[in-house]
């Protein structure tokens, strides 16, 4: 069934993709098939997920390579397929919304659909190479997403910043999972985790893999991605950057943390760049008037809190981590959803620019209010229960976890101020804006279906914080999964505890610090970070182009003689190395076999060395010919009939080909040529002549294993069907390496045309008529 | 119009069938003589290189139906076919497969599948030469005005 959901995805979102135009807003329904089947199919098989063994499929792939699709379905992978699927069914109702007739509608839902697909493949893959392979595929259906609006340049080049540093991040994770892959003799996550590797190695694979998993995440410093994809419609936003995509990389530092978390880079790198980002992103969520931005810096601070939360790989905090990965889809993308409605009715989420939303917004205010409540851990919400939950499980720890529970404080204490600011936004959005103007009121409101899906996530976040234990035994199994040491269990009121007053304290401090807005503001104006992860993307992008653009020059410089040069060179001094190393000299060869071949040999050098001497172009090339059918007779001397004849066809058409590449080049060669140059090229013909005599001379002494070519002719007619053994040795025997050839042969006819025409097309536009006249005035005045 | 030699183009005329003839000639007695696809294939390259010498390429248009590109891919595809062919029926790759039938007149007469990947080379070699004369030869209206446009 695992298998059998993915494919619906696929064939679900390839459906909406093709019939998106002429099914209108119903693709959506088409769309949201695949997503809700798995859902129902879940809750249907929720004790076979909640087992030990969780669900399993295999699929062969490549049976050579060991390569096999394995999938494994365990209660954190469930956990996470509730907030893709589910969330996912509430994002198509509310893109039904959204989009409307808009004709990128279907092209968005048949996307997504595709999206939420792959991100499926991410959290029930149990190998390694399936979970890069989905990963990268939810980064392209992410580019092509946050591109949808393929006529807006911003839209494109946020989609390609995304993809970028996102395809960097999986280029890198990929190094690290063979790696780990090799060191654990295995690329199942399963057993990988069960009996975890060390060593150096492993360390490696791991700072490879958590690169990937924090690109993906938005972590500092790769975090600068995901504001810039917020150019991307808000049903997009509210899934893939805010439920789904995002947890990916989360998702992967769960499954990993209990296994490696005592490894010693482990802690020191995922718990600081963690908080980083946690307090780096809250602070800068204080600041943006456009209130999709502020989300956007918020689901970064929250993605680090939950990086912290699963990388500290303490069992307690991993229980946590689920309860917060659940709470935190449900608050934020209903805030999406508020935010993509406003967005919608008013034609703006600027705060400067926000009407009033009066009547018949109260719903959807609510809608914000609530989920921005639970975003700031007010009880009894959602939110609260898993920041309880996190406070109480680090604040007994060591030292280590005590300085992360600070960390932890400081970066909620910026939450609940940015989650003030967001709701005071929905509400009175003079009182947050420079602008202190008195606003108008929205001139309409949102339907009511159109913040039916919002509401049942808010809803949500309101029901499993007044009743914890509904989702308890979901948070509860999910750890469980990752650790078989945690235990979770979700209380809405556990006394008056430590954690509790670190609650208030949180509270009180963001109250403060929203208070102090004007002040706080002053002080990040003064003291802003120069150097900005938008900058640093943008200048190693840059640099890249031009450091390629450097090589390019250097390398490709258009001289054909250079490139001769550079190629007859390494072909004639690589084989030196082997020369000069080994013990090489073997005695000459049979220098002169048969009569005939004095004649023949004769021949041969005549027209070398005439050719070498010819003044005009066309005599050089007949010369060559002249080589080239001696060569021909020297095969028909040796009983070589098949070689012969092809030698003597390849020399003809040679010649004609020659031919026609003369017609636009001088009739002469070169006259004078500068002295420099003319002995650089003999030094090159001499060396390449030399080293390949040698090497033919040295080789032919060589042999030391017995000549195939006997066992080839005995199993040419049995095997083969073919009495002429070089044919059934070309058909048959090396049939695949002639397939090869012809491949070879085809794509070289195709670039020669193609090069031919690009070359015409310039000299009609006049590009290269100035460099060929000479050579006409040349032809002409011979 | 290109100067064009009486008797070159009659002597052409004359052996080119010949040299078809010979080279298809060639592809089939080549997997017990000598010869082969590749040797056919160039050689009928050869005969077409011959008209295109006596004609321009117009001439080799006139002659064959085909363009160049139609020969490659329909050689690869023919290659590769019969390359895919065996796997279907769970044999290696390019796996031969011979076929005898006793006809009156010819005798016996042995048909087998490397004849037909050998077909798939000879097409590939006479696509590829005309390649050559589609890409290097003379685009008509591009050599007219070479030769007589701009220069006098």
């Amino acid at each position: 069934m695992l298998l059998f959901s993915l494919i619906l995805h696929a064939v679900c979102g390839v459906v909406a993709l093709v019939a998106g135009r002429r099914l209108g807003r119903y693709v959506w329904l088409v769309g949201a098939a695949a997503p809700a089947a798995t859902i129902l199919w879940l809750v249907a098989n929720s004790s076979r997920a909640a087992s030990a063994d969780g669900v399993v499929a295999r699929m062969e792939w490549v049976p050579s390579l060991g390569l096999a699709l394995d999938l494994r379905l365990d209660a954190f992978s469930a956990l996470m397929m509730v907030l893709i699927s589910g969330v996912g069914v509430l994002v198509y109702a509310y893109g039904w919304q959204y989009f409307g007739h808009a004709h990128r509608g279907g092209q968005a839902a048949g996307l997504l659909t595709l999206f939420a697909g792959s991100m499926l493949g991410v959290v029930v893959a149990d190998n390694l190479l399936a979970l890069y392979l989905f990963w990268e595929l939810t980064s392209i259906t992410s580019y092509l997403l946050i591109g949808l609006d393929d006529d807006d340049p911003d839209a494109r080049s946020a989609a390609q910043h995304a993809l970028l540093v996102t395809g960097f991040g999986g280029l890198t994770m990929l190094g690290g999972l063979v790696v780990l892959g090799q060191q654990a003799g295995t690329f199942r996550i399963s057993e990988i985790v069960a009996a975890p590797p060390s060593g150096s190695a492993t360390s490696v694979a791991l700072v490879l893999i958590l690169v990937g998993a924090f690109t993906k995440s938005a972590q500092y410093p790769f975090h600068s991605w995901l504001p810039g994809a917020m150019v991307a419609p808000t049903p997009i936003s509210a899934y893939l950057h805010s439920a789904a995509m995002v947890k990916a990389g989360v998702y992967l530092v769960a499954r990993l943390a209990p296994a490696f978390a005592e490894e010693a880079v482990w802690r020191p790198l995922v718990l600081s760049v963690g908080l980083i980002t946690m307090v780096a992103g809250g602070l800068r969520a204080l600041r943006p008037a456009d209130l999709k931005q502020l989300l956007a810096l918020g689901t970064i601070s929250q993605l680090g809190f939950l990086v912290v939360l699963f990388g500290i790989g303490r069992p307690e905090a991993t229980a946590a981590g689920c309860a917060l990965i659940l709470a935190h889809g449900l608050f934020k993308a209903a805030l999406f959803m508020v935010v993509g409605i406003v967005d919608h009715e008013t034609h703006t989420r600027d705060i400067d620019q926000l009407p009033i939303l009066g009547r018949g917004w109260g719903m959807t205010r609510a809608v914000g209010l609530g989920s921005a409540a639970s975003m700031a851990a007010l009880p009894p919400l959602a939110g609260f229960v898993a920041k309880e939950k996190a406070y109480a499980a680090l604040v007994d720890g060591s030292t280590v976890d005590r300085l992360t529970l600070a960390g932890i404080v400081i970066g909620s204490v910026l939450t609940v101020a940015y989650s003030l600011r967001l709701g005071y936004a929905l509400v009175r959005p003079d009182i947050v804006s420079s602008r202190r103007s008195a606003r108008p009121e929205a001139d309409h409101a949102p339907g009511p279906w159109f913040i039916l899906p919002g509401a049942v996530l808010a809803l949500g976040s309101v029901v499993l914080g007044l009743v914890p234990a509904l989702w308890s035994g979901l948070v509860d199994q999910a750890a469980l999964a990752l650790d078989p040491a945690s235990g979770a269990h979700l209380e809405l009121w556990h006394g008056f505890s430590l954690p509790l007053v670190l609650s208030l304290v949180t509270l009180a401090g963001g109250v403060t610090l929203f208070a102090l807005r004007r002040s706080v503001a002053g002080v990040q104006e003064r003291t802003a970070f120069p150097l900005t992860g938008t900058r640093v993307y943008e200048a190693s992008v840059r640099g890249t182009l031009e450091l390629a653009a450097r090589v390019t020059s250097v390398v490709q410089s258009g001289s054909l003689p250079i490139y001769a040069a550079v190629i007859l060179s390494t072909a004639a001094i690589a084989p030196v190395v082997a020369l000069v190393t080994g013990r090489w000299w073997n005695g000459w060869p049979e220098v002169i076999g048969k009569p005939a071949h004095i004649p023949i040999a004769t021949i041969l050098l005549a027209g070398c060395v005439a050719a070498t001497l010819a003044r005009r172009r066309f005599a050089a090339a007949i010369l060559l010919g002249v080589v080239g059918y001696g060569m021909a007779l020297f095969f028909v001397v040796q009983g070589a009939p098949d070689l012969a004849l092809t030698q003597f066809a390849i020399e003809t058409l040679s010649v004609v080909a020659f031919l026609l590449v003369f017609r636009v080049l001088p009739d002469r060669f070169e006259r004078r040529a500068p002295a420099v140059r003319r002995s650089a090229r003999l030094a090159v013909s001499a060396t390449v002549g030399i080293f390949v005599m040698l090497m033919a001379i040295v080789a032919s002494g060589w042999r030391t294993e017995p000549s195939v070519s006997r066992e080839m002719s005995e199993r040419a007619l049995p095997d083969g069907d073919g009495r002429n053994v070089v044919n059934v040795i070309l058909v048959d025997i090396r049939g695949l390496d002639t397939l090869g050839e012809i491949t070879v042969l085809a794509t070289g006819g195709i670039g020669i045309v193609a090069l031919a025409r690009a070359g015409r097309g310039l000299r009609r536009s006049g590009a290269t008529r100035q460099r060929r006249m000479p050579a006409e005035q040349e032809v002409v005045a011979t | 119009m290109i100067r064009r030699s009486l008797i070159l183009d009659t002597t052409v005329r004359m052996v080119f069938d010949g040299i078809l003839v010979l080279s298809v000639y060639l592809l089939f007695a080549g997997h017990n003589q000598p010869g082969g696809g590749f040797v056919g294939g160039l050689v009928a390259s050869a005969a077409l290189a011959l008209r295109y010498i006596a004609g321009g390429f117009d001439e080799v248009r006139s002659t064959l139906r085909f363009r160049p590109w139609t020969l490659l891919s329909a050689g690869l595809l023919l290659a590769v076919g019969t390359a895919l062919v065996p796997m279907l029926f769970g044999r290696a790759a390019l796996n031969q497969h011979a076929l005898e039938w006793n006809i009156i007149v010819l005798g016996k007469v042995k048909a087998t599948s490397a004849t037909v990947f050998d077909t798939g080379v000879y097409l590939v070699v006479v696509g590829f030469v005309l390649m050559i004369f589609e890409g290097l030869g003379d685009d008509p209206d591009d050599a007219r005005r070479d030769l007589h446009g701009e220069v006098s």
